[in-house]
């Protein structure tokens, strides 16, 4: 991103001001295709008439009624499924993170028979994800709710295992990398001092990689967050859903065929914590850190 | 652990044991921590125990063994000294093993199995069933009856026959009166009933009028031997309709003497007649023949097939195309506001794809769409795209372009701005124009630094549920298919389709045939990104 001391790399042929007009205006194309459909719904949220066909960027009348409505609707519990998601992303964020470093502490910091086998399986187990055994995965989840109905069908705790049960994998590939980057002069130092190995994991490493911790954390408080698929596996009534499955319901329900306005001011309280989270994941993303971390 | 020794640690991690904050000695002592490694594995052990119980219970065998199997693992991981690395696994291992390596395993065990509507339950709750069925049979025993009604509108009856009087209560045996404990029996009127029966009252003739409908409802006994009522004055013995036949498994029926045999998971007679529900049974490859030879079947698959390969591949390429062609675009010293420029395209990816394809799919809605009505606008008509086989396909890609082209920008950003200068100044002198530089230098170097991303984005895609089920839910649906297909589905959303929401019943055997093919095309597809990104020799060579 730097612009190299100014320098022109002989790379670039054309120099002259055409050129730069052409990529201006290339750029300018670019943006309104990436930015259309998020000012529309701007806009949209704003407009008290329910609908999409705009002229004008501030609609007539603009207000906050949908917002209103949004928050207020009894049979579109919106304020619940932000609630629900919220709750469901961050716990599994963070247990995920537990999980995964305490493994991949064991993988950087350990030498067993079968560490090979076991490091490759994990990666391979993960290539046949929840999503694609979804048939079992229910069959699963009801079976665990014979036993525990609070992490069965139609709860919360359902989801999140199955979440957990998909966080080993690539995180602990990632964490890995970046704990082997941790010098072990610093655990064998402490050894020294007679510190246990939990001490060390958590009194040295976790405080030097929080970095990767960050971004795992991230990346499955977005996937836990943005998923559409597991939740309407997993949960039945509409007070336990999530945004995601959730929002569909303004634009496909019986009760608001098509409430535009209610729907995009929904999107958009729906959509700013991730994009909040993106931008300041985007550091990371530019450190190369999230290496093969695909949009979810 | 408290925060402050965490920052301690983050700026001066070596110093950090020298014992900065004393513990009380009695809570670092061996026997303490054994103690409460014992007690947690001990509480652990029992609940685990009774969750395999309780799935035994219920039949769910094969979970069964797995949950004790990960059991006596994190047993020896925490009590064998050894085997202590794996004390660190057990939590991740066990979620692994348990949420995703099962239903793997699982879905590969329902692939042979006529599993799904018709077909849910074991064979033994099918016989239990199918026995539990009365029938009334010419010349039945014939009683009198009285009706009684609990405060939670249970009903019982008081029987009269030549044979002596009865209690009969729903789901238990018919209780001859002098076995009737006293005490529960009101004082006994002219025709020797009971005026009450405790927790009971007697309906009166008005009442019963009102519940006949509920009385004759409910059978009374337990079968074999159980009486309905037939009308207002008579209640009639009912007899068992089908006896299960051990030794020649087969289900007889008491009526006429058929003889029912298994076939396929379902009792059947010699002429083809069905006794429902069938039961859940392996049938071999059945399900995997279906997929490709049967034309109803085969049909839809292979077109569901062919788009999930071409939106899959479109996706990727066109996202880099664009994505590749803004980063050429940027990628110059006198581009203004460059990083502006690069942090606003970024939006579409930051945006979780739930919302944006919802925006999408209501700007190319029939009625109220943007692009719609400016196509209409502009050129007084426009395509259908929701309901278009072809132009929802469309629609589908240029959602998807706007999805993924930023995240192309951004790796290409990075991998262009990581090659080297002095090849293409040897190629500027020996007369390679722009062009060429691009497709014989920059094309094939970036191609190398990006393909195991480009691959993973296939991998995505190919199973892109998210995209696919919120932009026209599969559709518009393929006409005259016997399976729920629509034109824009792609596998995954098939599964889902033919699993979870169609009204034309769940047949989870052949939706888990089909995720047995996903799983060939993404084992081909990991063993591709295995040879690009040399994962295996990364493996070999750290350990």
């Amino acid at each position: 991103m730097s612009d190299r001391n100014m320098t022109v790399p002989l790379r670039y042929r054309f120099r002259g001001q055409i050129d730069t007009t052409g990529r201006v205006i290339v750029a300018i194309i670019g943006l309104a295709f990436a930015l259309l459909p998020v000012l529309l719904i701007v806009t949209a949220s704003l407009d008290p008439r329910d609908s999409m066909v705009r002229q004008a960027i501030i609609p007539e009348n603009a207000n906050f009624e949908n917002y209103k409505d949004l928050f207020n609707n009894q049979i579109h519990p919106f304020g619940i499924w932000l609630l629900n998601t919220l709750k469901i992303a961050s716990i599994t964020s963070v247990l995920t993170i537990f999980i995964c470093s305490i493994s991949a502490f064991a993988f950087s910091r350990f030498r067993f028979r079968g560490r090979r086998g076991l490091l490759l399986s994990v990666f391979l187990i993960q290539v046949f994800p929840n999503s694609l055994t979804m048939i079992a995965t229910f069959l699963l989840i009801q079976g665990i709710g014979l036993f525990a109905p609070f992490m069965g069908l139609n709860s919360h705790g359902g989801l999140i295992l199955v979440y957990l049960g998909g966080a080993m994998g690539i995180n602990t590939w990632l964490m890995k990398g970046y704990f082997d980057s941790v010098p072990r002069s610093l655990d064998e130092s402490a050894k020294m001092d007679g510190a246990t190995n939990w001490q060390i994991y958590w009194r040295i490493i976790i405080p030097i990689v929080k970095p990767i911790l960050v971004v795992v954390a991230l990346i499955s408080f977005i996937g836990a967050y943005s998923d559409f698929l597991i939740p309407q596996i997993v949960l039945q009534d509409t007070r336990q859903f999530t945004i995601a499955v959730g929002l569909t319901l303004f634009i496909r329900g019986g009760h608001y065929t098509e409430a535009w306005g209610v729907f995009s001011a929904g999107a958009l309280v729906g959509a700013i914590p991730i994009i909040v989270l993106y931008l300041y994941l985007q550091k990371f993303l530019a450190r190369g850190l999230t290496a093969g971390a695909v949009k979810g | 652990m408290s925060a402050a020794r965490l920052k301690g640690g983050a700026s001066a991690p070596s110093s950090l044991l020298n014992d900065d904050v004393p513990r009380h000695p009695f809570f670092s002592s061996k026997p303490f921590r054994i103690a409460i490694r014992l007690g947690l594995l001990a509480i652990l052990d029992t609940v685990s125990l009774l969750f395999i119980w309780t799935l035994i219970a219920n039949g769910r065998y094969p979970l069964a063994i797995v949950v004790f199997l990960v059991t006596v693992g994190v047993n020896v991981a925490f009590l064998y000294e050894k085997a202590y690395p794996f004390k660190w696994f057990s939590p991740g291992l066990a979620l692994m093993i348990i949420m995703l390596a099962y239903p793997t395993a699982y879905t590969l065990y329902v692939a042979f199995t006529n599993y799904g509507d018709g077909h849910l339950l074991t064979k033994i709750q099918v016989i239990n069933q199918l026995e539990s069925r009365t029938y009334l049979p010419e010349g039945a025993r014939e009683y009198s009856w009285t009706a009684y009604r609990s405060e939670g509108g249970e009903f019982i009856l008081w029987l009269q026959s030549e044979e002596g009087d009865f209690l009969a209560d729903p789901g238990e045996e018919l209780a001859p009166a002098d076995r009737v404990p006293r005490n529960i029996l009101g004082p006994l009127d002219s025709n020797g009933i009971p005026t009450e029966i405790s927790g009971y009252q007697r309906l009166s003739r008005v009442e019963v009028l009102k519940h006949l409908d509920e009385l004759s409802a409910v059978e009374y006994g337990v079968a074999p031997d159980t009486a309905r009522v037939s009308s207002l004055d008579a209640a009639q013995q009912l007899e068992q309709r089908y006896v299960y036949d051990r030794q020649i498994d087969a289900m007889v029926d008491q009526i006429d003497g058929t003889v029912y045999s298994p076939v396929e998971g379902a009792f059947t007679s010699e002429d083809g007649r069905v006794l429902r529900p069938g039961y859940w049974v392996a049938i071999g490859t059945k399900n995997f023949v279906r997929l490709f030879t049967s034309p109803a079947l085969a049909g839809p698959f292979v077109r569901v097939l062919v788009w999930t390969f071409v939106f899959a591949a479109l996706s990727v390429f066109l996202t880099f195309v664009f994505g590749l062609f803004f980063a050429l675009v940027l990628d110059h010293p006198r581009m203004p506001a460059k990083r502006t420029v690069r942090s606003l395209l970024l939006i579409p990816y930051a945006v979780p794809a739930f919302i944006s394809v919802n925006i999408w799919r209501a700007m190319f809605s029939r009625h109220f769409g943007m692009i719609t009505t400016t196509l209409e606008s502009i050129f007084g008509s426009s395509p259908l795209w929701l309901a278009d086989p072809f132009w929802a396909k469309i629609g589908i890609l240029i959602v998807q372009t706007w999805l993924g082209f930023p995240y192309m920008m951004l790796i290409c950003t990075g991998a262009l701005q990581s090659l080297p200068d002095d090849i293409f100044e040897a190629a500027r002198i020996d007369g390679a124009g722009p062009l060429h530089q691009f497709w014989h230098l920059t094309l094939p170097l970036l191609l190398v630094a990006v393909g195991p991303l480009l691959i993973a984005s296939f991998a995505f895609n190919f199973n892109n549920f998210t995209v696919i089920d919120i932009f026209a839910e599969g559709g518009p649906p393929m006409a005259g298919t016997l399976t729920p297909a629509g034109h824009t589905d792609i596998l995954i959303t098939y599964i889902f389709r033919l699993a979870f929401a169609s009204d034309r019943g769940a047949d989870f055997g052949y939706a888990s045939a089909i995720t047995i093919v996903i799983f060939a095309i993404l084992a081909v597809v990991t063993a591709l990104q295995f040879r690009y990104t040399r994962v295996w020799e990364e493996i070999s060579e750290n350990v």
